[in-house]
């Protein structure tokens, strides 16, 4: 079983890079668990998480709502007085899985933003991190690195794929010092806190549903993902593929286009030689301008369309007045590691499971986001949560 | 009869697989869906198509003449960063910039070029190393995300064409940028440049003996494919705008492209034209597999059966001896 699994995936990952060679991490995560495949037959689907995000998304969170990236939903806040150190001093390390994606650029500036407040307010001595690069062999032998240097006080961990770092954290859980996990999860909940937006699921279903709601019975959608075997891409796919079904829409295709502009407009203008598309669905914002003119170039009027909360798509989602929606995957939640981290450090209660609001955007608010967002550049997300940081905005113009 | 045989032999020559190729795979486009040669259709296809085109052209260069060029999807992708970067918006910038493009594509394949023929590094490993320190560079430069826009007029010859024309709707410029660099190429394999380039490929040696300027030669092969990455960058740059994912894999692609169009690596054998047709192939079998609504996750796959079969079947034709003069390399 497992040996077929692994042959399908280095065929799959052969074919992969035969066709497009791509450059981006390739899904080595296959060790999702039996219970994953067990309970609907689809891989990327498990129920209860699903219920539980989509129920998430009602929760009022606990906190002030003008910072969202200290909200949480149902927090279980758990003591760390064991943690407790005396002076401000504290070392704080961070192993990053990687910046190469536009996402993940602005969250780590953001964070960097944050460390200097807690710098300047003598919170936080040294701050020490590593970049691996998409490569779990590298971030594991980095978190190693970390833990044998003995000068940590706290360990944050932002892991490239899920199975095959957990042993590396649980390694690190086990050297004494707190860890915090956030953005992707582990298979072992040995760190303090693990830090994230409600998830995948109810990123795909926000999109989902306002197709549903803002298309007629019949009308047909395309959607447009950037590559398959990543969990939390997967999951936004999957919850989507749950309303779809109960809904009247056709769904024309799924199409991966590694989040390429080329790649997606030449999609998109071969769907419309073809026939009408009334709506857009996308797993991740990347490109989706070139999806829009596609529509433009081809003299069809603008199809409904979610996008994500990435500048450059609400530009011109305000430009074109389309109906649009920018479902999105909290970029703020970069900012709580580290406060997290002094939380810990000061012996405060933290939630042992830190789950973020997720709010899309709709265009009642679109214009507020842009205009506070006016100087930055277009592979920018809008709910980056920094602008009450001292950098603000110069930090995340200059990149 | 006679003509029959020499269809035959024809066929069974390398470098007319791609164009069989080319046939079969627009007639299944066509069996498909007719409507793909309505002319709207057909040109939306040419303008999409023309990047690749070009970069097989240029990739044709340096393969012929016996080496590889595998940084030129860094050099598209640093290109339109560049760009987007320099231009930021302002229109007045769109020529200045086009000439820093130009001038950095020279620039770059003087490098690649420069680095295998003076200093004897193989050029699999310069234009590796020339991929990575452009996709590093760029990396640091931009810190992993483009910023920065691309000015409407940088956009024109990529998106924009003659509007209106009867029948056809619009002539998309890049097609016409496509042709006449096309017709530049074929033109060029006719020179003496040309003949030197596939001597060098055939044997270094002899062709070095009877007085050819072979360093030179592949230099200006590397600059040439520096060049049609820079053509490429503005055509795809102007097509969808900026995004952090341009020019990915384009090696790979262009590579197949040109193998595909029945050119030889290690150089000395091969079309300039049938290298283009190659790129039109892999075009189309993108298209033929959109059409069939092949599961996304099964095209690599089908793709690389094809191909494989297509290159090993141009192979055993080039094994079995051909009693006609097609055997001999022709330059065109």
């Amino acid at each position: 079983m497992r040996t077929t699994r692994i042959a399908a995936a280095a065929a799959a990952s052969l074919g992969i890079l035969l066709a497009t060679a791509c450059t981006t991490d390739a899904p080595t995560d296959e060790a999702d668990d039996a219970t994953t495949a067990a309970e609907s037959g689809d891989e990327w689907f498990v129920q209860a998480d699903y219920d539980e995000q989509l129920a998430q998304r009602d929760i009022e969170p606990e906190g002030d709502p003008a910072a969202p990236w200290l909200q949480a939903i149902e927090p279980e806040w758990i003591d760390t007085t064991e943690f407790a150190q005396e002076g401000g001093d504290a070392t704080v390390c961070f192993s990053n899985a990687s910046v190469s994606n536009p996402w993940r650029v602005t969250g780590w500036i953001t964070m960097q933003q944050q460390v200097e407040v807690l710098q300047a307010e003598g919170k936080i001595g040294e701050f020490r991190h590593s970049d691996a690069g998409d490569d779990d062999d590298q971030q594991i032998s980095d978190i190693q690195a970390f833990v044998d240097s003995g000068d940590c006080d706290a360990l944050i961990i932002s892991p490239s794929t899920t199975a095959t770092l957990t042993p590396a954290v649980e390694a690190a859980c086990e050297s004494g010092v707190p860890v915090i996990v956030f953005d992707r999860g582990v298979n072992t909940d040995c760190a303090v806190t693990f830090i994230h937006p409600i998830g995948g699921y109810a990123f795909g279903a926000d999109a989902a549903e306002f197709l549903v709601d803002n298309l007629e019975p019949g009308d047909k959608v395309l959607a447009l993902r950037i590559l398959p075997g990543v969990d939390v891409l997967e999951n936004r796919w999957a919850a989507a593929q749950e309303i779809f079904a109960d809904s009247e829409l056709e769904i024309l295709g799924n199409e991966f286009t590694g989040g390429d502009a080329a790649e997606i407009k030449n999609i998109v203008t071969q769907y419309l030689q073809r026939g009408d598309v009334d709506g857009i669905w996308m797993d991740a914002g990347d490109g989706a301008v070139a999806a829009i003119e596609a529509f433009e170039d081809a003299g069809k009027p603008y199809p409904v369309m979610t996008g994500e909360d990435e500048l450059s798509f609400m530009r011109k989602w305000q430009e074109t007045g389309m109906t649009a929606l920018a479902p999105v995957y909290s970029n703020f939640q970069w900012r709580t590691p580290v406060i997290a981290a002094t939380m810990i450090l000061a012996g405060e209660q933290v939630p042992s499971e830190w789950v973020l609001p997720q709010d899309p955007i709709t265009e009642a608010e679109r214009d507020q986001y842009l205009e506070v967002n006016a100087d930055m550049p277009s592979l920018h997300y809008a709910k980056f949560g920094g602008e009450d940081l001292p950098g603000f905005p110069e930090a995340w113009q200059d990149r | 009869m006679t003509r029959a045989r020499e269809l035959l032999a024809r066929a069974t020559n390398p470098t007319a697989t791609v164009f069989i190729l080319l046939v079969l795979v627009f007639a299944a486009v066509f069996a498909m869906n007719p409507g793909f040669f309505a002319g709207p259709s057909l040109m939306a296809f040419l303008k999409q198509a023309a990047p690749l085109v070009i970069l097989a052209a240029g990739q044709y260069f340096v393969i012929v003449s016996g080496n590889f060029d595998l940084s030129v999807g860094a050099l598209v992708g640093a290109q339109v960063v560049i760009a987007a970067r320099l231009i930021d918006g302002e229109e007045s910038r769109t020529v200045p910039v086009l000439i820093v493009m130009a001038l950095f594509g020279i620039a770059v394949g003087l490098v690649n070029g420069l680095i295998t023929t003076a200093l004897k590094v193989q050029s699999f490993i310069t234009t590796l190393g020339m991929l990575l320190v452009l996709y590093g560079a760029i990396r640091l430069w931009t810190g992993g995300a483009p910023t920065g826009s691309l000015s409407e007029a940088f956009r024109v010859p990529g998106r924009m064409g003659i509007e209106d024309v009867p029948v056809l709707g619009q002539i998309p410029w890049a097609l016409l940028i496509m042709v006449a660099l096309g017709a530049g190429a074929v033109l060029l394999m006719r020179t003496r440049f040309g003949r030197i380039l596939l001597a060098a490929g055939d044997n270094e040696r002899a062709a070095a003996l009877s007085g050819a300027r072979v360093d030179t030669a592949r230099t200006l092969a590397f600059v040439l494919s520096g060049l049609s990455a820079t053509v490429a960058g503005v055509l795809i740059g102007g097509f969808a705008g900026v995004s952090a994912q341009v020019g990915d894999g384009l090696e790979f692609t262009v590579i197949t492209a040109v193998v595909l169009g029945g050119v030889v690596l290690g150089g000395g054998r091969g079309s300039v034209l049938a290298a283009m047709a190659g790129a039109l192939v892999i075009e189309g079998l993108f298209t033929l597999f959109n059409q069939m609504a092949l599961p996304a996750t099964l095209r690599p796959a089908v793709q690389g059966a094809i191909i494989i079969a297509a290159v090993a079947y141009a192979a055993r034709a080039r094994a079995r001896p051909v009693p006609t003069a097609t055997a001999t390399p022709t330059p065109s």
